[in-house]
């Protein structure tokens, strides 16, 4: 991958309403991404992520701020004029155009020749496995068929950026596992940068290059899948990205002492009270009273096939859950109600400043 | 199909028949019956004093194009009546586009508006229905008249010198057939741009179409039967104008409606006006027929 900047936000803000009533659904984002990376925008409902991606696209104008295009300013270009497509939440595709139609509507609007859209949606129609169906009407298609021609459609004009606006949600959970590899292996094939927008968190890790997370308007934390996991800088990232254990904390020298007493090593440049925080999967299980480990008593097992959520408590009562692989049948794994001990695997701790 | 679902089907087709009985009794007595007078009238001779003689004639459906030279008795074309016709088919073609331009914007705005709002517009747009056609006629006629509302703003303004005269012009009955048929095409173009899915707007711009090609590749295709009904409901109301060019064109600008009327009153010679009455049926037909075989050649390329 190279390291040149496609699309880039400076600055952008995007305020909704007047007066009293002003929303902030974009407040000051700044980003770059990458030519030719599988970008994810995640976040829950309302974090802004579908305004910066309209912002992109063109359909809104940012309040103030600047947006980039391989480094020239399209801020005030309209959506016709810039170089990027977008696959909608509803497809929003053509219902009086055909299948075809609808694939080549963007490359007739650029006034190419019509041969050359014929080979374009052609081609096109092949990548998406679509070619049966170039002289249908869209509405006698399947959600997944009709996904397919959206994504066709705005990948024929060849466009420098891809935006996917939650394209998969309408879907159900079989499609759109085999739609997140189809993804995958469009942007693969094509080369171009996407940027596709989800609160599926498993749909970000699975399918990004990088992932940028955004709540209330602002982007929290910009990283790679794996970075965003185990390394998230606030305590919204680490508990929007998978499960997560939040332990009260005080940094000592060395360290930090739980609110039972106990003392972790960490490393952290942080002061005062913080709060540490370790992914169930690295919570270890040991023996009671074993030297280092931290006091625990289970309270009870949620079974999940594969693994086990064991809930504990520690001495002071905060929760702890651990995911330990489910033990083999006619072993009774970890009892509920027994005192045990917890480590954390090394370097699986991290504090996260209040 | 079994014994029980043949007897409920047919129970149900005699419901259905005997529940349409009302409305189809009607319109035998009151739409079939008086077609089936007024073509059996257009082959009889007209009587002295109106009504008719019960002796076969062709005279009224010749006369409709030609006109028997009151000396020698030899056939002319008739140009006169040829003028009444261009200019009911060609008022009535502009009274469509006329409406379409101003109507399409009005349906848009309305159509857009926030739900509560649209229906205070649409209650708006209904308006003139409460008022009587002749009257709303002559409230048009105030307004453009030599001394009316819009002549004496325009020279007050100092706009112009002398007054517009556009009464008793072609021009005044296609702009009162305008705004008296505008609802009929309003409100058909609102339903269709209502069910129009506002997010294919963006489709079409983010697929590089510019404003003016979104109205025509997006837009306009997908609310066609809207314009289509509007038209219809617009196009064949004004061919059969009677009130409007009446009192807006003076009595020289006749449409069909007027010389029809002429001819059961003043004219005396009811075969005519009932063979004119037939002749207007048959151009509506035809121009519908044509009409609508255009607009669906236009959907369907494919098809």
């Amino acid at each position: 991958m190279t390291e040149a900047v496609t699309i880039e936000a400076r600055n952008a803000v995007k305020a909704f309403g007047q007066g009293d009533h002003v929303v902030r659904a974009l407040d000051d984002v700044s980003i770059q991404i990458r030519k030719g990376e599988f970008f994810t925008l995640l976040g829950p409902s309302g974090c802004g992520k579908t305004t910066l991606l309209r912002l992109i696209a063109g359909f809104e104008m940012p309040t103030s701020g600047t947006i980039l295009l391989d480094g020239a300013d399209i801020t005030d270009l309209p959506p016709n004029r810039r170089p990027v497509n977008t696959v909608f939440q509803s497809y929003a595709l053509f219902p009086h155009l055909t299948v075809a139609e609808n694939v080549g509507f963007g490359l007739t609007m650029q006034g190419r020749p019509k041969a050359e859209v014929k080979a374009r949606v052609d081609q096109m129609l092949a990548l998406v496995k679509l070619e049966p169906m170039a002289g249908r009407k869209t509405s006698q298609l399947s959600g997944g068929q009709q996904q397919r021609v959206a994504l066709a459609r705005a990948l024929a004009p060849q466009p420098k950026v891809l935006l996917l606006d939650e394209p998969l949600s309408a879907l159900d959970l079989k499609l759109r596992k085999e739609m997140q590899v189809e993804l995958k292996r469009l942007q693969t094939e094509t080369g171009i940068t996407f940027i596709f927008v989800t609160h599926d968190q498993e749909e970000a890790l699975t399918m990004s290059d990088r992932i940028g997370v955004m709540s209330a308007g602002k982007l929290q934390q910009v990283g790679s899948p794996k970075e965003i996991y185990t390394r998230p800088v606030n305590r919204f990232v680490a508990s929007f990205i998978g499960e997560t254990n939040f332990l009260p904390a005080t940094v000592v020298p060395g360290g930090v002492k739980l609110s039972t007493g106990d003392v972790v090593e960490v490393a952290t440049a942080a002061q005062g009270t913080v709060t540490l925080t370790v992914r169930p999967e690295q919570v270890r299980i040991v023996g009671a009273g074993e030297a280092g480990a931290i006091a625990a008593r289970v309270k009870f097992n949620v079974y999940f096939g594969t693994d086990t959520h064991c809930h504990m408590a520690l001495a002071d009562g905060t929760e702890v859950v651990a995911r330990v692989q489910s033990p083999a049948s006619g072993e009774a794994g970890v009892v509920e109600g027994t005192d045990v001990g917890i480590r954390f695997a090394p370097g699986a701790a991290q504090v996260l400043e209040d | 199909m079994s014994a029980a679902e043949d007897r409920l089907t047919r129970q149900s087709a005699r419901n259905g028949w005997l529940l349409s009985a009302p409305a189809l009794v009607l319109l035998m007595v009151a739409a079939i019956g008086p077609l089936v007078i007024i073509i059996i009238y257009s082959f009889l001779t007209p009587g002295q004093y109106g009504n008719v003689v019960w002796d076969f004639s062709l005279d009224g459906w010749v006369s409709i194009l030609f006109t028997r030279d009151i000396f020698d008795g030899t056939l002319g074309l008739a140009d006169a009546h040829l003028t009444i016709f261009w200019r009911s088919v060609s008022l009535s073609i502009m009274t469509t586009v006329v409406a379409f331009a101003l109507g399409f914007p009005t349906a848009w705005f309305i159509a857009t508006r926030p739900a509560r709002q649209r229906a205070m517009w649409l209650f708006l747009i209904t308006i003139p229905f409460w008022t009587n056609l002749l009257i709303r006629t002559f409230a048009i006629m105030e307004v453009i008249r030599a001394e009316g509302v819009l002549n004496t703003a325009l020279l007050w303004a100092g706009i112009i010198e002398t007054p517009l005269a556009i009464i008793y012009t072609d021009v005044a009955v296609l702009i009162g057939m305008a705004y008296v048929y505008l609802p009929l095409m309003v409100l058909p173009l609102f339903a269709a741009i209502d069910r129009f899915d506002m997010r294919l707007l963006e489709a079409g711009y983010d697929l590089y179409a510019s404003r003016w090609q979104v109205l025509r590749r997006v837009i306009l295709p997908i609310v066609k039967p809207g314009i289509v009904a509007g038209s219809i409901l617009v196009f064949i109301p004004s061919l059969g104008a009677y009130v409007t060019p009446r009192v807006l064109g003076g009595g020289k600008n006749m449409m069909i409606g007027n010389f029809i009327e002429l001819q059961f009153l003043a004219g005396r010679n009811w075969p005519l006006g009932a063979a004119l009455s037939v002749t207007l049926l048959v151009i509506v037909t035809a121009a519908l027929l044509i009409y609508v075989r255009a607009a669906n050649r236009g959907s369907n390329p494919h098809g």
